[in-house]
């Protein structure tokens, strides 16, 4: 699940500028459960660029605009309206865009911002966030992710900032390392707290190689999308 | 005599701080260094102190060498990642700084660059494990270094906490940082010496030199402020009171200052006096306290 939201209607609207008519694309999957590129988005967006002056050559919805395939065969009945367009603008999550504008010879603009998932399933609910480390450090700290639960992501405790339990980020958000210590307490781990960790390995928090050569998201045998 | 040699011989010392402006205008620096030197045993050079960008601590601590006035680096692990942060240290070093304060720092939200990457690559505690491991000859990764450093790291220490969790967290971390390498300490505000006594009480078994903090009141609206606002700070009502009746402020708020370093002085090994703009007056707290 990723989570997308719609960008400012005037940073859209810059990005059309010098066209006449654009195509709009939305996606069914994700970016219709984030509210921000679904059949009804799609709909007031066709309103208000027709409003702002621009000519909408056509629309479409088609789930999952990661995927490629999907991408082209739901286009297939739309090929004038595409073409009869200066642009396309797709209303969907970072993968989405790419995959449209990898998959159709024509300008693409974002319509929408990805948001960071802040280690959560988007949607998803719970509290608990995995920000996908590689070097799992759960057994140190109670079960509470120190990399999630501290806006700092220390490892070796907690700073001085925590006023009432609460981070100096805001008096909303529970300090991580004091959960931690509570946590601790109350599983007779307290010395837990004595023990070294060390500085994180950021190689480990970045995606692997294999990761970044295809598209994390793409159904298609990922030999063929190996980039040389 | 170094600020090293008179901790070790067990001398009460007194460290204030000198903060960079932000510019490249030094003549406050150095006018405070003038003013300071002599004075006091050495001086804190904050690090962007709150997230504020400003000129660095690495150059002003070196115009503090350069007026004599001897310097305590502060690095903060927020604005650097491990191999700028050794880089510095060695840089530090090669300019004649022998004190560093390994501190994590604060957000950048809470400065005037929210915006900013926060990088905490290191955090006060692996930032010591480091610098340890620098004045032994290696890099963080155990590379060998030709020529190496010979610090005197100190680290921080909030005294005051306001839930369990946090005291003993803060007790917790300040047991791995002295085991880290940490071999001087400064504290937060202090001003309640009961309440100083206790934390003592609590870390002497450390046995490393703890200086309490002191910040002189200004006034009864910035106790208030820093209650509210400063974690770790807590101004009793008697003292915010005493600020609200005086009519010299100023005077007040320098006498409060002596009283209490006279009350913590036979409890630690110095104090740390955070004038924040008053600079130029800690030689006054130190007479009034009759150090």
């Amino acid at each position: 699940m990723i989570l997308s939201e719609q960008k400012p209607f005037e940073e859209i609207l810059g990005y059309l500028d010098g066209e006449k008519s654009v195509f709009i694309l939305g996606c069914d999957g994700c970016a219709q459960s984030s509210g921000s590129g679904g059949p009804v988005q799609v709909e007031e967006m066709k309103t208000k660029l027709e409003e702002a002056g621009k000519k909408v050559t056509g629309t479409k919805v088609i789930d999952f605009l990661c995927e490629k395939a999907l991408v082209k065969s739901g286009l297939r009945g739309r090929v004038d309206q595409v073409a009869a367009a200066d642009s396309i603008l797709v209303m969907t999550c970072g993968i989405g865009i790419q995959a449209v504008a990898a998959s159709v010879n024509k300008v693409c603009h974002p319509a929408c911002n990805t948001v960071n998932l802040g280690g959560s399933r988007g949607e998803w609910r719970g509290s608990e966030r995995c920000q996908e480390c590689g070097q799992c450090l759960l057994d140190y700290t109670g079960g509470i992710c120190p990399i999630t639960a501290c806006t700092k992501s220390l490892v070796s405790g907690a700073c001085g900032g925590a006023s009432n339990g609460k981070c100096e980020l805001s008096p909303e958000r529970d300090c991580g390392w004091e959960l931690i210590y509570n946590r601790l307490k109350s599983k007779g781990q307290l010395d837990k707290l004595k023990v070294f960790i060390d500085p994180l390995d950021h190689n480990k928090l970045m995606a692997r190689p294999e990761m970044l050569a295809t598209s994390r998201y793409a159904l298609e045998q990922s030999d063929k999308e190996v980039k040389t | 005599m170094s600020l090293q040699s008179k901790l070790e011989s067990g001398k009460f010392v007194i460290t204030c701080e000198v903060g960079p402006l932000k510019g490249t205008d030094i003549h406050e620096v150095e006018e405070n260094a003038e003013l300071l030197k002599g004075k006091v045993d050495a001086a804190n050079v904050t690090d962007q102190q709150s997230s504020v960008m400003r000129l660095g601590s690495l150059v002003t601590s070196q115009i503090l060498i350069q007026k004599g006035l001897e310097p305590i680096y502060q690095t903060v692990c927020r604005d650097r990642n491990r191999i700028a942060l050794q880089s510095d240290l060695l840089s530090a070093w090669v300019m004649g700084i022998k004190n560093v304060l390994a501190i994590t720092g604060d957000l950048p939200q809470l400065g005037d660059h929210p915006e900013a990457k926060a990088v905490y690559d290191l955090d006060s505690v692996t930032l010591l494990q480091t610098i340890s491991k620098l004045n032994n000859g290696t890099d963080i990764n155990g590379n060998e270094l030709q020529g190496k450093p010979s610090f005197f790291p100190g680290a921080v220490v909030k005294v005051e906490s306001d839930t369990e969790a946090s005291m003993e967290l803060q007790i917790a971390k300040l047991e791995r940082k002295i085991a880290a390498g940490a071999r001087f300490i400064q504290t937060q505000a202090v001003y309640d010496a009961d309440s100083f006594a206790k934390f003592m009480k609590r870390v002497e078994k450390f046995n490393v030199p703890i200086l309490a903090g002191v910040i002189p009141l200004k006034s009864a609206g910035m106790a208030r402020y820093m209650n509210n606002n400063v974690a770790g700070v807590m101004v009793p009502d008697e003292l915010i009171q005493q600020m609200t009746d005086a009519t010299e402020k100023a005077a007040t708020g320098i006498q409060i200052a002596a009283d209490l370093i006279k009350q913590l002085k036979p409890l630690c090994q110095g104090v740390h006096i955070m004038a924040i703009g008053w600079e130029k007056r800690v030689p006054e707290i130190i007479q009034a306290a009759g150090l």
